[in-house]
């Protein structure tokens, strides 16, 4: 009966595959013994038919071609602050999507999404190209170089970015979560709104906003559900005013707590978004 | 190594339509989790190997070498192991030795006998191992394999898994899992990094050294790559290490909070969870590399945790908390088809068994606070939506993960002796833990 030939070969080629330790087989063809004979006689020839069919597939087919459409890619560079004194550094923050090859012009290939300083001694227009399978996008930022006097507002912005973190927290306060929530809700929305009213004031701070879970649930989960409120925070910031441009957002889901009792006002104090200054 | 996938997807799905036909041995157990599993086990003894040389060495490995094969064969799941106090007197070494009416008979009652020579000889190791069925008198032998290896605690582990795994195989229909690993995450003073294993909690090894927090490892298919998130700058991101070249490799990751790896089973595609650019969790798909994004969900909330049907690459199942607290959901490869799993609760971490047929998944079905819910593993048949638990009071559990011949999960265990990795039959029987001390999490099981 072909099934009964079948393991040999298989065993064989399984061998060959293992080569990478010497290996003598001395294996025997399997014979139907009497503990098969009893109860495993159809289990085992139904496996060893399966085992037989599909070892004839022995070159699997190809993987499908890669029929993905490729989006259009996009990119987006921005010069913070955009106008600076000869001397003084400016940062540059880029973002694209569906790009492979990723440049900027006199900097040469830079990573899909980053952020660089640079000290142009000249008012210079950075030039991001993004070149993907979906096409090319490219944007610009012009930073350009005054003298003197006439850039004080700017200037002083740059001095805000160096704001001491006892100040900025002073004025800039966390907001807390409900139990499993993602919503800012009414007393986190008063928070917000003053947080937003700083942060209008002080056009130069940039802000990371951290989003956090308490300690019950799961790692993954609650990493995407950080994710959520420090966006939901940010949305809130941006309608209240604050350029988008200005937040950055990043999920702490349960990896950095605040306290580790198992209470619910530890909890409380888990379940919150929290920002920083961005430097 | 496609050709050994395919191999045990056959052996599985056969034994499964033969044990539908079968008389169930626990009858009230609706649903067969994992091959062989509930079918009448074969009685096994593994017999201490006879030493074919006489130095100290040769003792201390071969005692690392019969307790492996002993292990293996007790993990396997398939066997009623004969205990070494019921061996006979005599330690048989060859075909000639091997008195097999002596182990058929009380107290012994072996229906099979593992058994054979492990020699020390010039640095090398040299097992001959020789499987008999005991009630066969005119032609016994089963298997009989040779083995040679540079002398080593590590290479007589080895060598006991390999012959193990030849014996699981011929007497269980699948390969055994004595030779895979499982992936994990180590969390030590603020860092938390990946490392990896044997699928016996032996050989703890690290792999990666970035000194941040890497989360949720997931090695392909060929176990060439690991996948893992990882927290950086700008963010979480995936990455990707190469245990061939021992180093990182490329995978062009969005930043923000990408987060989940999962491979297809096919090794050409990596299914994540990324915020970047809808700013919204959602669930993409790129190829091995990064390359070539498609998104799949798109709706608000945390969309997480995806993972591939192995036995097709045609569904996704992933975590959503679009209706609230997380869901377990199933989509087809394309987005399309989405199907609510879970009927309430807070259920996460799914993982989809190697023959396609059920998912297992963490799930604390009355979550809240004050509520008395605990967070046990249950698996789901896909097609049905019936569910078993399979974790009952014993600490917080989460993320299983099914061995390759999927009559095993992994799991982690939140409870008195820390934060710590556990396996179990995939009836929820024989739980053990594979790590003590230290706090590791995220197991991953190998799919070889």
């Amino acid at each position: 009966m072909r099934s009964a030939l079948r393991p040999g070969t298989t065993l064989g080629t399984k061998l060959e595959e293992r080569n990478y330790f010497k290996e003598n087989s001395v294996t025997q063809p399997v014979r139907t013994a009497s503990w098969q004979g009893r109860k495993l006689s159809l289990i085992g020839l139904a496996a060893l038919l399966a085992v037989a069919g599909c070892h004839k597939k022995a070159s699997p087919p190809p993987p499908p071609p890669p029929v993905m459409s490729a989006p259009a890619p996009t990119a987006d560079i921005t010069a913070t602050p955009a106008a600076i004194n000869a001397g003084d550094s400016t940062i540059l923050t880029w973002h694209t999507t569906g790009a492979t090859d990723v440049s900027i012009e006199g900097m040469g290939a830079v990573a899909t999404s980053g952020t660089q300083t640079v000290r142009p001694t000249d008012s210079t227009n950075y030039h991001l190209v993004a070149r993907g399978d979906g096409g090319t996008a490219d944007a610009t930022a012009r930073v350009t170089i005054g003298t003197g006097n006439n850039n004080n507002a700017n200037s002083g912005r740059m001095n805000e970015g160096d704001i001491d973190d006892a100040t900025f927290h002073q004025n800039v306060k966390d907001i807390f979560f409900d139990y499993d929530s993602y919503e800012v809700n009414a007393p986190s929305a008063s928070v917000v709104s003053q947080d937003a009213a700083y942060l209008n004031q002080h056009a130069g701070v940039k802000i990371v906003l951290g989003g956090y879970c308490d300690d019950r649930g799961s790692t993954e989960y609650n990493l995407a559900l950080g994710e959520n409120r420090a966006n939901a925070a940010k949305q809130a910031l941006v309608a209240a005013g604050v350029p988008a441009e200005r937040i950055r957002t990043v999920s702490y889901g349960k990896e950095k707590q605040f306290c580790s009792e198992h209470d619910e006002s530890c909890y409380q104090q888990n379940r919150r978004a929290q920002f920083t200054v961005d430097r | 190594m496609k050709k050994m996938r395919l191999f045990s997807w056959g052996g599985s799905s056969a034994l499964l339509l033969s044990l539908v036909t079968a008389p169930s041995a626990h009858a009230q157990d609706w649903v067969r989790t994992g091959t062989n599993l509930g079918a009448q086990r074969i009685r096994i003894a593994a017999a201490n190997f006879k030493p074919g040389s006489a130095d100290s060495e040769t003792g201390s490995l071969k005692q690392v070498f019969d307790q492996t094969l002993f292990t293996d064969l007790q993990n396997a799941g398939i066997f009623d192991m004969v205990s070494k106090s019921m061996a006979p007197p005599l330690t048989p070494g060859s075909q000639g030795e091997a008195q097999l009416a002596t182990w058929a008979a009380a107290p012994a009652n072996a229906e099979m006998l593992a058994f054979g020579t492990l020699t020390v000889n010039g640095g090398q190791l040299a097992v001959t191992g020789f499987l008999d069925d005991t009630k066969n008198t005119q032609s016994p032998q089963v298997l009989g394999k040779q083995y040679s290896e540079a002398a080593s605690t590590q290479s007589a582990r080895h060598i006991a898994h390999r012959f193990a795994d030849e014996i699981i195989e011929r007497l269980g229909g699948l390969p055994g899992i004595a030779e895979t690993t499982i992936y994990y995450v180590s969390a030590h003073s603020g860092t938390k990094e990946i490392m990896a294993m044997d699928y016996d909690g032996q050989s703890p090894r690290a792999v990666t050294h970035l000194g941040t927090i890497s989360l949720s490892p997931h090695i392909s298919p060929d176990n060439a790559r690991v996948a893992f998130s990882s927290l950086g700058k700008q963010g979480w991101s995936i990455r990707m290490y190469s245990l061939e070249l021992n180093r990182p490799v490329n995978f062009n990751s969005p930043a923000g909070t990408t987060l989940s790896p999962a491979w297809s089973s096919n090794g050409a595609q990596v299914a994540f969870s990324s915020d970047r650019p809808a700013g919204d969790s959602e669930i993409y798909v790129s190829d091995a590399a990064g390359n070539g994004v498609r998104r799949l969900t798109s709706f608000h909330g945390p969309d997480v945790s995806p993972c591939w049907n192995p036995k097709t690459n045609a569904q996704i199942a992933w975590v959503s908390g679009r209706t609230g607290l997380p869901q377990i959901y199933t989509m087809d490869s394309d987005g399309a088809n989405v199907m609510r799993m879970t009927d309430g609760g807070y259920a996460t971490s799914p993982s989809w068994s190697p023959n396609g047929q059920f998912l297992a998944y963490a799930w604390n079905r009355k979550y809240g606070p004050g509520a008395p819910g605990g967070q046990d593993i249950y698996i789901m048949d896909v097609a049905s939506r019936r569910w078993i638990q399979l974790t009952h009071d014993a600490g917080r559990n989460d993320f299983p993960t099914w061995s390759p011949d999927g009559r095993h999960i992994a799991f982690q265990r939140e409870g008195e002796g820390g934060l710590q990795i556990w396996t179990m039959l995939a009836d929820g029987s024989e739980q053990q833990p594979l790590t003590h001390g230290g706090s590791f999490s995220q197991p991953n099981w190998s799919l070889k």
